[in-house]
C-alpha cells in the first residue's frame, strides 16, 4: 500500500498532542508536589535550629525543645521494619517471579495486593493484638513489626515486577555458562533489576517512615530518649500527629518543623542508598 | 574398559551421593527457600484475615448480611450498618485512580522517554520525595491550604455548571469526597509514577528501536509497544496505588468531612472505612462496637480482594492480545 | 556520571530548601520572648478585634530534662486528649522534683485510656468520660480520680450581611445549642437567637453545624450537657463519646472542628476552651440553668464545681454539666485518672500516688491555672486524698 500523507499528518498530530499532554501531566503533578514541599520547608524552616535535632521535647508553654528522641526512635523502628520485611519480600518476590503461574505464585500475588490495601491502622491493631497484648507492654519492636507488614507488599511487588523485566537472554546466558539458578538470580538478575528494587524499598521506607496511625497502638510514644527495643519509643510521624492536633500554635509550628526533618531525612536516605547502589554496581562491573 | 569401570562406579553409588549431587548446585535449596518465603508471606495475610474474622463474631450474629447494606451507624442505639463507608471508600478510591493513573502514566512516560537528560534525575527525585511526605502532613495541608485555594473554587464551578447531575448536587462545603479523591490522587501519584518509570526504563532498547525502525511515531512507539510490554509492571504499580488509596487513613479523615449522608454527590462530605476505624476505634467502649469496627476492616479486606480480582480479569483480557514475550 | 549527577541534584535540593527556609525565617514568626532574669511575667492584653483577654506568659529558658538516675522507673499512661497539655507539663516539671521516675503519657482518647488500663498494658489511664458499669466489671479494682476540670465552648464563624465578620459574643439561650444541633434552629436570624442578641444583626444564613467525628471525652461532656437541657436530645441522640449527630459535618479532633468552622461561613462547633483561646476563635456565652448568660471563665467553672460539691460517692465520678448556680458555666466536666486500687508493682504504685498528690497540691495547681485548667475545690481535694491513702500494693498499704 502506498504511504498515505493524510494518515501520516494525523499520526504526527496525535503524536504531538499526546507528548504535549504528557508534559502537561507532569506539570500538573509536579505543581502540587512543589506546593506541599515549599509549604513544608517554609512553615518548618521557621523554627529549625540545631537544638531541634539535639534536645528532647518540651511541654506546652516551655520554649525550645527538640525531637532527638523521635529521630532515633524512627531510625530504630524503621530499621527493625526493614530487617524484617526486606529479606522476606526479596525471597518471596524471587519465587513469584520465577514461578508466576504456579498456584502458590498466583495466590501470593493476589494476597500481596490485598495486603497493600489494608489500612495502616488495622495493621497497627493487628500488631497490637499479637504482640502488645500478650507482652502487656508497648514496645519499639511491635512498631517495627507493624511497619514491616505495611512495607512488605510494596517491596515484594516492585521487586517481582523488576525481576520479571530483566531480559531473558541475560538469565539464559548466565545459565548457559554453567551458573546455578541461585547464582544467576543473586549475581545476574537481581543486580540487573537493582535500581527498580531500590525504588521499591525506598518507596516502602518513605511510606512507613511517615505512618503515624500504627504507632499509636504499638510503639506508643515516649517523651524521653530510649533505645530499648522493648520499651515504648517516640517516632517522628507520631510526634507530628501529636503536635498538629494540639491546641497550641507553637506546637503547630513544631509539627511543621518535625515534618521538615522527616522529609529531609528520608530524602537523605534515598540519596545515600542510590549512591551506594551505583557504587556497588560499578564495583561489580555493571557500568 | 574405561566405560565399563565407570558404569560399575555409578552403579555402586549410594542414594546419599545421588542426593548430594542433586543438592550440590544449591538450586533445590534455593527453590525450597524461596517457596518458604512465599508461603510465609501468604500465611501472614491469611493470619491477618483470620484474626479479623475471629475478633468480630458479634456483628455477624446480630446483623448478618444486613451489616453491608444498612446505613445506620449509631453507637448509642447499638445499630451498625456499613454501607455509607463502603460506598465512600469505593467512590474516593476509584475517583482517585481516575485522576491519578493518566497523570502518573504521563509523568512516567515523560521521565522515561521525553525529559532531557539533565531534568530526569531531579524530577524523578521530586516525585519520589512526594512519597516521603507523611500522611498527617497531607491531611493538614489539604485541610488548610489545598481545599480553600483549589478544591473549593473548582467545586463551586462544577456545582454552578453541572449542578443538575446527581454527581454534583448539594451545597458546597470545604471538606468533601472530591477533596479526598484529589488528595488521595496526589498521594498515590509518586508510587504509580516511580514504579511505572522504572518499568519503562527497564524495557530493552531493542523494542523501542524496532518500533521506530518500522516507522512508528514516538507516541505510537510508547502506546503500542512500551505500554503493552510493561503492562504487568504498570498494573502492579496501579494496584499498589489502589491499595494505598483504599487504606489511607489519616489524610482522608482530615479532608473528607466525616458525614454519614447517603448521596452520590462528589461535592458532599463522606466517610470511608479507614476513617471510621481511625476515628472511633480508640474510643469504642463496648464489645459490639469494637467488633463492628473490626468487621469493617474485614469488609475492606474483602473489597480489596474483589477489586483486585476485577483488575486481574481485565488485564488478562487485554493481555491475551499481547505477544508471548510478555508475562502477566 | 550517574553519581555526580546525583550529588548535584542533592545539593540543588538542599540549597533550595535552605533558601526557602531562610526566606521563611526572615519573615517575623510568632516567638515567645525569653527574659533570662525574670522567672515569670504575666501580661494581660486585650485584643480589640476578638475582645479576648490574652495572657502572655514569658518563661525562663527551659532547663534541659534532667538525665534520669540509674535504675529510674518509667511509668506509662494513656487516655484523654483534653488534659494532655497539662499532664505533659506536670510530668516535665515532676522530673525535677523526683529524678528517679519518668512518666510517659500518650493521649489516645478517653476510650483508649480505659481500654489500655483494662488490658494492663499501661500503669494508669485517663478519661473525661465516666466509666460505665460494664467497664467497671471488666477492670475490677479500677478507681477514677478527678484531677482538674475544664470548660467546653461553642465556637462560630459568621459574616453579617454586609460581609464583616461578627466579633461580638453571641448569646445562646438555654436550649438553643441543643436545638441547633438537632437541626431545629436552621438559620442564624432565627427568632430564638435574634431575641437573645438584640445588639447583633444576625444574618439570614444557614447554620452549618460542625461536630467531632472521632470519639472523644469532649463529645461525652458536650452531649451530657445537651441531654440535660433538652429531653428531645436525650431521647433522640443521647450521650456518649461518639454519637449519631442528626445534622452537620464531622471534624477530626479539635483542629478538625476548628478548621471546618473557620472555612464555612455560618458555621458553629464546640471545642475545649484552651483550644478556642489559643487559636483566638470567637466563642459564645451560654445561658445557664439559673437563666444567666455566662462566659467560660475559671470562676464560672469553679462555681459549677462548687454547685455539685463533693457528693461524688465512692466512685468519685461526678457530672458537672448544667450546673444550677447563677455564675456557673453549664458545659464543663471533670477529667479523671484511672488507677487500680491494688497495685501490682510496689515501686511504680508508690511513685504514681506521690505524683498524683503533687499534681493536686498547690505546686501542680499553679501549672493547671497557667494552662487554663481549673484545679479541684478544697472539699473535693480532701475526698480524693482520702481515697489515695487507701491504695494498696499486693494487699499491703503503700
Amino acid at each position: 500500500m502506498m504511504w498515505n500523507p493524510a494518515h501520516y499528518q494525523r499520526r504526527k498530530l496525535v503524536n504531538a498532542v499526546m507528548l504535549a499532554l504528557c508534559g502537561l501531566a507532569t506539570l500538573f503533578a509536579v505543581a502540587p508536589l512543589l506546593w506541599i514541599l515549599v509549604y513544608v520547608f517554609q512553615e518548618g524552616g521557621r523554627h529549625l535550629s540545631l537544638q531541634f535535632f539535639t534536645e528532647l521535647p518540651t511541654p506546652v508553654g516551655v520554649p525550645g525543645g527538640g525531637v532527638v528522641n523521635a529521630i532515633v526512635g524512627s531510625a530504630i523502628v524503621v530499621g527493625i521494619a526493614c530487617a524484617l520485611s526486606i529479606p522476606l519480600a526479596l525471597v518471596a518476590a524471587m519465587y513469584a517471579a520465577e514461578h508466576p503461574n504456579t498456584p502458590l505464585g498466583v495466590t501470593l500475588r493476589f494476597a500481596t495486593d490485598v495486603l497493600s490495601g489494608v489500612p495502616s491502622i488495622v495493621i497497627g491493631i493487628f500488631a497490637y493484638t499479637i504482640i502488645v497484648l500478650p507482652q502487656k507492654q508497648f514496645s519499639a519492636f511491635s512498631g517495627g513489626v507493624a511497619l514491616a507488614i505495611i512495607m512488605l507488599p510494596i517491596v515484594l511487588r516492585t521487586t517481582e515486577e523488576m525481576i520479571k523485566l530483566v531480559p531473558r537472554h541475560l538469565r539464559e546466558g548466565s545459565l548457559a555458562l554453567g551458573a546455578s539458578e541461585w547464582k544467576t538470580m543473586l549475581q545476574v538478575t537481581l543486580p540487573a533489576a537493582i535500581n527498580g528494587v531500590v525504588t521499591g524499598i525506598m518507596l516502602g521506607v518513605a511510606r512507613v517512615a511517615g505512618e503515624a496511625a500504627p504507632m499509636i497502638f504499638t510503639a506508643f510514644g515516649n517523651p524521653f530518649f530510649s533505645t530499648d527495643v522493648n520499651q515504648p519509643i517516640a517516632t517522628l510521624p507520631h510526634m507530628i500527629f501529636v503536635y498538629a492536633i494540639s491546641p497550641y500554635k507553637d506546637w503547630h509550628a513544631k509539627a511543621w518543623t518535625t515534618a521538615l526533618v522527616l522529609v529531609t531525612l528520608v530524602l537523605g536516605l534515598n540519596i545515600v542508598t542510590r549512591l551506594i547502589t551505583a557504587w556497588q554496581l560499578k564495583r561489580m562491573g555493571w557500568r | 574398559m574405561f566405560a565399563v569401570s565407570q558404569a560399575k562406579q555409578r552403579a555402586s553409588q549410594s542414594r546419599w551421593q545421588t542426593l548430594k549431587r542433586h543438592l550440590q548446585h544449591g538450586d533445590v535449596l534455593f527453590r525450597v527457600l524461596t517457596a518458604l518465603g512465599a508461603l510465609t508471606v501468604f500465611m501472614l495475610i491469611v493470619i491477618i484475615g483470620y484474626e479479623l474474622w475471629l475478633n468480630s463474631p458479634l456483628p455477624r450474629e446480630k446483623f448478618g448480611w444486613r451489616f453491608l447494606v444498612e446505613s445506620e451507624w449509631n453507637p448509642v442505639t447499638q445499630e451498625f450498618g456499613a454501607f455509607p463507608f463502603i460506598f465512600g471508600t469505593l467512590q474516593t478510591s476509584v475517583m482517585a485512580l481516575i485522576f491519578a493513573v493518566p497523570v502518573s502514566l504521563g509523568i512516567a512516560i515523560f521521565l522515561a522517554e521525553l525529559a532531557p537528560a539533565w531534568l530526569r534525575q531531579p524530577l524523578g527525585f521530586i516525585v519520589e520525595l512526594l512519597a516521603a511526605v507523611p500522611s498527617v502532613v497531607y491531611g493538614l495541608w489539604g485541610l488548610f491550604v489545598f481545599i480553600p485555594a483549589f478544591v473549593r473554587p473548582i467545586a463551586e464551578l462544577l456545582h454552578t455548571t453541572l449542578g443538575f447531575l446527581p454527581l454534583f448536587t448539594g451545597p458546597v462545603y470545604g471538606p468533601s469526597r472530591l477533596s479526598a479523591s484529589l488528595i488521595l490522587a496526589i498521594m498515590i501519584l509518586p508510587t504509580i509514577s516511580a514504579v511505572s518509570r522504572d518499568v519503562l526504563l527497564a524495557i530493552p532498547a531493542s523494542q523501542r528501536e524496532a518500533a521506530l525502525a518500522l516507522g512508528a511515531t514516538r507516541w505510537e512507539m510508547i502506546w503500542r509497544v512500551l505500554l503493552p510490554y510493561g503492562l504487568s509492571g504498570i498494573l502492579g504499580a496501579v494496584i499498589l496505588g489502589l491499595g494505598r488509596a483504599l487504606g489511607e487513613t489519616m489524610a482522608v479523615t482530615m479532608v473528607i468531612g466525616n458525614n454519614l449522608a447517603l448521596t452520590a454527590s462528589l461535592l458532599h462530605p463522606g466517610y470511608t472505612m479507614a476513617s471510621i476505624i481511625a476515628n472511633e476505634f480508640a474510643e469504642a467502649t463496648y464489645e459490639l462496637y469494637i467488633q463492628s469496627l473490626i468487621q469493617i476492616a474485614l469488609v475492606l479486606f474483602v473489597v480489596t480482594l474483589v477489586l483486585n480480582s476485577i483488575a486481574r480479569v481485565l488485564v488478562w483480557r487485554v493481555a491475551r492480545r499481547v505477544p508471548t514475550e510478555v508475562r502477566i | 556520571m550517574f553519581k555526580s549527577r546525583m550529588i548535584v541534584t542533592g545539593l540543588l535540593v538542599a540549597l533550595v530548601g535552605i533558601l526557602v527556609g531562610a526566606c521563611a525565617s526572615a519573615t517575623p514568626a510568632p516567638q515567645p520572648t525569653v527574659t533570662p532574669a525574670v522567672t515569670k511575667v504575666v501580661e494581660t492584653k486585650v485584643i480589640e478585634q476578638t475582645k479576648v483577654v490574652e495572657k502572655v506568659v514569658t518563661a525562663t529558658p527551659a532547663p534541659a530534662t534532667p538525665a534520669p538516675k540509674a535504675g529510674s522507673v518509667l511509668i506509662n499512661g494513656a487516655g484523654a486528649t483534653f488534659p494532655f497539655p497539662l499532664y505533659s507539663r506536670w510530668f516535665y516539671e515532676y522530673a525535677f522534683v523526683d529524678t528517679t521516675v519518668r512518666f510517659n503519657y500518650q493521649s489516645i482518647g478517653s476510650g483508649g485510656g480505659i481500654a489500655q488500663i483494662t488490658a494492663k498494658t499501661v500503669d494508669f489511664g485517663a478519661s473525661d468520660a465516666i466509666l460505665t458499669a460494664d467497664q467497671y466489671a471488666k477492670a475490677p479494682g479500677i478507681q477514677m480520680i478527678p484531677v482538674v476540670a475544664g470548660p467546653i465552648v461553642p465556637i462560630y464563624n459568621i459574616r453579617s450581611d454586609d460581609g464583616k465578620v461578627i466579633t461580638d459574643t453571641i448569646k445562646f439561650p438555654r436550649t438553643a445549642l441543643a436545638d441547633i444541633y438537632l437541626g431545629k434552629i436552621k438559620k442564624w436570624n432565627d427568632p430564638v437567637l435574634a431575641q437573645a442578641n438584640p445588639n447583633i444583626k444576625l444574618p439570614n444564613k444557614d447554620i452549618v453545624v460542625v461536630a467531632r467525628s472521632d470519639g472523644s471525652g469532649t463529645t461525652f461532656a458536650y452531649t451530657d450537657y445537651l441531654s440535660q437541657v433538652s429531653a428531645e436530645w436525650k431521647e433522640k441522640v443521647g450521650q456518649g463519646t461518639s454519637v449519631k449527630w442528626p445534622t452537620g459535618l464531622g471534624g477530626k479532633g479539635n483542629e478538625g472542628v476548628a478548621g471546618t468552622v473557620s472555612q464555612n461561613d455560618g458555621a458553629i462547633g464546640y471545642v475545649e476552651f484552651a483550644y478556642a483561646k489559643q487559636n483566638r476563635l470567637a466563642y459564645g456565652a451560654v445561658q445557664n440553668k439559673a437563666g444567666e448568660y455566662v462566659l467560660p471563665t475559671v470562676e464560672a467553672v469553679q462555681a459549677a464545681m462548687a454547685d455539685f460539691g463533693a457528693n461524688m460517692g465512692d466512685k468519685l465520678a461526678l457530672s458537672i454539666a448544667d450546673a444550677p448556680g447563677k455564675k456557673s458555666w453549664p458545659i464543663a466536666s471533670y477529667t479523671y485518672l484511672l488507677i487500680y486500687m491494688d497495685q501490682t508493682d510496689c515501686v511504680k504504685g508508690k511513685k504514681l500516688v506521690e505524683f498524683i498528690k503533687w499534681g493536686l497540691s498547690d505546686a501542680g495547681a499553679k501549672f493547671a491555672r497557667e494552662l487554663d485548667y481549673v484545679p479541684l475545690p478544697p472539699e473535693v481535694h480532701k475526698v480524693v486524698l482520702d481515697k489515695l491513702s487507701k491504695v494498696t500494693c499486693q494487699g499491703k498499704p503503700l
